[in-house]
């Protein structure tokens, strides 16, 4: 019922270990889609609707990029598409586009999976006009995306791990920290786990700088209908689907958000039981970020 | 009616009442009294020939029944179910007389004097199960395989709905009976608007709405599930395309009270928590993926059909106690009456004049405590109720482990924020006219986007209202053209 669009694969590759990009034919979200904003997905009947965000978008294609982490069934799941396979429902672009303009110079951070995101925005950010200085993390070498594709866009890049296999070790914060003492930087845009969020925008206001953060709660419809991805911003309750995703990150009560996304840790946890259930052969990929989310 | 026993029921999610059968149906209609003026029919909002299909029911004629029906209404097998009966056509029912608070004094002493000269005026004490005869007839139909006609001829013109719940259906029901060529635009992943996420299964199962919008499909209907006008797509581009659209995006948004607390883990917004079990089917996880968790003790705030419905899931999820905080009397509940009675028999408590005014929760950021505050019934308000007052020193706290929210929505915000030009209320409602006319040519809106929340058959109806003045703008404009007084539709819109 719906009459229901074919939202088809058309090329799938690892770029890490948990780490999947694919590209799907949905072509009136690709007309539309900017930086910043994301798609609501469900896989199957009985399959859950899950945020992800829009990372590139070809509208001579009729395609959009998605580049997501496998942390969960529904993500796993995602994960075993081949090309050629398709997604059941997928409706976007969602959010709010955020502002987009010549703000000067823009440091771009991204961590973990977030770097995916951050590449997209330092992209449309530098065809603007915007100088970028870029700082990418992760936990170690092989889990850092996108490194090449980022060298390309920015003035510069810093490159942290945190076991320091890549660049310098430690966290985003410490060439954060010099960039903002040597420079006049107008914005900063941070997208990845929230501990990292809270961080940079901590240290971007002790310079005065805003940080623009994209924030992940929990959600369900993706319109403005439930509320399940309430966020305090600036004390007041806000839908991060429709008032957001992008808040200013100095304004953001991160730790209730922290607090509201571990609202369904046992069920994940049944779930993901279930899910490597069906692989038990296979390695499953994400134990370690699983547990990291614990 | 026949119900499912308390006891079963709240075991599982099928329907609670069980309906009519032929002898059941034609023995209640044969009370009716086939008044010259009948009170009922102006009781209700789409006026259905109630007396018409009363009598066809008495004559076992079923098929001419439902047919009369459907000439007012489109979906007669939701309406006979959820439609506030006691406060539309059976509240005016002239056997209601000695039970109905809504007949008026001058109503009363007119029934009266027609019911003392038929000698019947021992029989005004309950009024005809008018919904439930029009739940048997629709039922009737599906499991005869009894389909509307299908539209006349077929007519030039495009028009697109937003949304995909009662107005919409209902007005997409009412543009391809015309002719028109119809598509309907669902922001979720299947239609039905509230019908499908809001509406629990025991109370409207779903395979009643799926048959409602199959025949939609089988007239010609095009749905269109996940796209987001305002987003995938805006009104103004729909205009490019469209000859008109209509706006049947209801009231999604969901109310909170601001009070400390509401963003606690284990408080849900009802919208929340509902669309987590019709439209995700969390109660079957995890056979299904998307997950509720609900506790022991379970506090729902609010006293309409939505708090209702919210508390009586709670108990089909597992709860060992749910709790209606309301605060105002139990005679001011805006719920229907017949479910304030099921919840009642499944064991819903009832705090009444009690309000939350803060919640209290865990150092995990769960919920564990709300406090609340004692009212008293003070002046009488614009809705005619007494305005709840609290009572000072009156606190008192209830240990709870989920609450949900179910104190109101409000007009979804999308489609006012991302469309030019369309007049808004003082909610964010959009503004119409009588026919559903918006500020903005060829732009029209109606249910609860244009009312606030209110009901099924009053979206509805504005649906089928909207409609008819669709097909005269879009006539209108083609006679405009032919007589070359009107430019064509692509300079218009370009
Ligand atoms: C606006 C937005 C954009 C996002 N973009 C990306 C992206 O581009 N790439 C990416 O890898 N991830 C992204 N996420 C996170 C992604 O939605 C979750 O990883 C995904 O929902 C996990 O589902 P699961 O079933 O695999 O895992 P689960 O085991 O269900 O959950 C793992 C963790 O993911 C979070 N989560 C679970 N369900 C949901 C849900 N329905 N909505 C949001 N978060 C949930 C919870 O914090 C949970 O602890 C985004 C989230 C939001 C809100
Ligand atoms: C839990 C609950 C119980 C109720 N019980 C009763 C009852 O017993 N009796 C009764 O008469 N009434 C009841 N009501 C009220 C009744 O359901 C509503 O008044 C009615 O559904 C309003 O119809 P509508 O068509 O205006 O909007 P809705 O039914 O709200 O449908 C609107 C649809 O539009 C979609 N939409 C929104 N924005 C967009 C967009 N931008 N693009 C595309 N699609 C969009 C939504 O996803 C939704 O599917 C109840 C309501 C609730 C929530
Ligand atoms: S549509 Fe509703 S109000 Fe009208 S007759 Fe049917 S049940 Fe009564
Ligand atoms: S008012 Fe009651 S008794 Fe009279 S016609 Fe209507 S249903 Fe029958
Ligand atoms: S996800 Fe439901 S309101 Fe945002």
């Amino acid at each position: 019922m719906g009459g229901g669009h074919i939202y088809r694969i058309i090329e799938k590759e690892r770029l890490s270990d948990e780490i999947v990009k694919i590209e799907v034919e949905a072509p009136l979200v690709a007309s539309k889609a900017v930086s910043g904003q994301f798609v609501m997905i469900r896989l199957r009947e009985g399959g859950e609707r899950i945020p992800l965000t829009i990372s590139g978008c070809d509208p001579e294609r009729g395609t959009i990029t998605i580049i997501f982490q496998e942390v969960g069934k529904t993500t796993l799941d995602l994960g075993r598409l081949k090309p050629g396979d398709s997604i059941l429902n997928l409706a976007g672009p969602l959010g709010r586009p955020p502002e987009l303009k010549r703000f000067g110079t823009v440091v771009c951070v991204g961590g973990g999976v977030g770097i995916a995101p951050v590449l997209f925005r330092a992209r449309v950010l530098k065809e603007l006009g915007n100088r970028i200085i870029s700082i990418i993390g992760a936990r170690s070498r092989d889990m850092l995306i996108l490194k090449e594709e980022m060298e390309e866009v920015s003035d510069r890049l810093y490159v942290t791990t945190d076991d320091g296999s890549l660049g310098q070790k430690g966290f985003v914060t410490d060439p954060l920290r010099d960039v903002l003492s040597d420079e006049q930087v107008d914005l900063v845009v941070a997208i990845g786990p929230i501990g990292m969020m809270k961080a940079v925008s901590g240290v971007a206001a002790e310079f005065g700088v805003k940080t623009a953060v994209s924030l992940n709660p929990i959600m369900l419809d993706g319109t403005g209908m439930c509320g399940s991805c309430r966020v305090i911003v600036g004390g007041e309750v806000r839908f991060a689907c429709v008032d957001g995703p992008e808040f200013d990150g100095g304004l953001v009560d991160f730790d209730a958000l922290l607090l509201r996304n571990r609202r369904y840790l046992e069920e994940e946890e049944i779930s993901l039981k279930r899910a490597r259930g069906c692989e038990s052969h296979e390695k499953a990929g994400s134990s370690k970020a699983y547990q990291e989310l614990r | 009616m026949r119900k499912q026993d308390p006891a079963r029921r709240i075991r599982n999610f099928d329907e609670v009442a069980l309906g009519f059968d032929e002898d059941e149906a034609v023995s209640e209609a044969e009370r009716c009294l086939q008044c010259p003026r009948p009170w009922c029919v102006r009781g209700c909002p789409v006026g259905v020939d109630i007396p018409g299909f009363i009598r066809a029911i008495r004559e076992r004629r079923f098929e001419d029944g439902i047919r009369i029906i459907w000439e007012k209404n489109a979906l007669p097998a939701v309406c006979g179910r959820v439609c506030p009966h006691e406060a539309q056509c059976e509240g005016l029912c002239a056997l209601s007389r000695g039970c109905s608070r809504y007949l008026t004094e001058e109503g009363k002493a007119r029934i009266d004097r027609f019911l003392s000269r038929s000698n019947l005026i021992h029989r005004r004490r309950r009024p005809v199960s008018i919904g439930a005869l029009e739940r048997f007839l629709a039922d009737y139909a599906a499991a005869n395989g009894i389909r509307p006609l299908r539209g006349e001829s077929k007519k030039e013109g495009r028009v697109a709905l937003v949304g995909s719940g009662p107005a919409s259906l209902a007005a997409a029901g009412e543009l391809s009976r015309m002719g028109y060529s119809v598509t309907v635009f669902e922001a979720l992943h299947a239609p039905g608007g509230v019908l499908r996420y809001g509406i629990p299964g025991f109370r409207l199962p779903k395979e009643v709405v799926d048959r409602e919008i199959k025949q939609l499909e089988e007239m010609g209907v095009c749905f269109r599930c996940d796209v987001v006008i305002g987003r995938t797509l805006t009104v103004e581009e729909l205009l490019e395309d469209f000859d008109a659209v209509f706006i049947g995006s209801g009231a999604g948004t969901p109310g909170w009270m601001g009070i400390e607390g509401e963003s606690l883990n284990g408080i849900y917004s009802a919208n929340e928590f509902l669309t987590r079990v019709n439209l995700m089917e969390a109660h079957r996880f995890p056979e299904t993926d998307t997950p509720i968790s609900v506790g022991r003790r379970v506090a729902t705030v609010g006293g309409g059909n939505v708090a209702m419905d919210a508390a009586r899931t709670a108990l089909r999820l597992g709860a060992e106690e749910s709790i209606i905080l309301y605060r105002r009397r139990e005679e001011e509940m805006p719920a229907r009456k017949e479910e304030i009675e099921n919840a009642k028999e499944e064991g819903v408590r009832f705090e009444l004049l009690v309000a939350p005014i803060r919640y209290i929760g865990d150092e995990n950021g769960w919920v564990r405590e709300v406090e609340c505050i004692r009212m008293e019934p003070g002046e009488v308000d614009a809705s005619g109720r007494a305005r709840p007052v609290p009572v000072e020193g009156s606190e008192f706290r209830m240990e709870v482990d989920t609450v949900i929210v179910a104190i109101g929505q409000r007009p979804n915000p999308l489609i006012p924020m991302t469309t030019p030009g369309l007049e808004l209320g003082r909610i964010g409602n959009i503004i119409t006219d009588e026919d559903g006319r918006t500020s903005k040519e060829g732009v029209f809106a109606g249910g609860d986007i244009a009312s606030g929340a209110a009901t099924v058959i009053l979206a509805m109806g504005a649906g089928i209202r909207a409609a008819r003045a669709i097909g005269r703008y879009i006539e209108d404009r083609r006679k405009q053209r032919s007589d070359g007084k009107y430019v064509s539709k692509d300079t218009y819109t370009g």
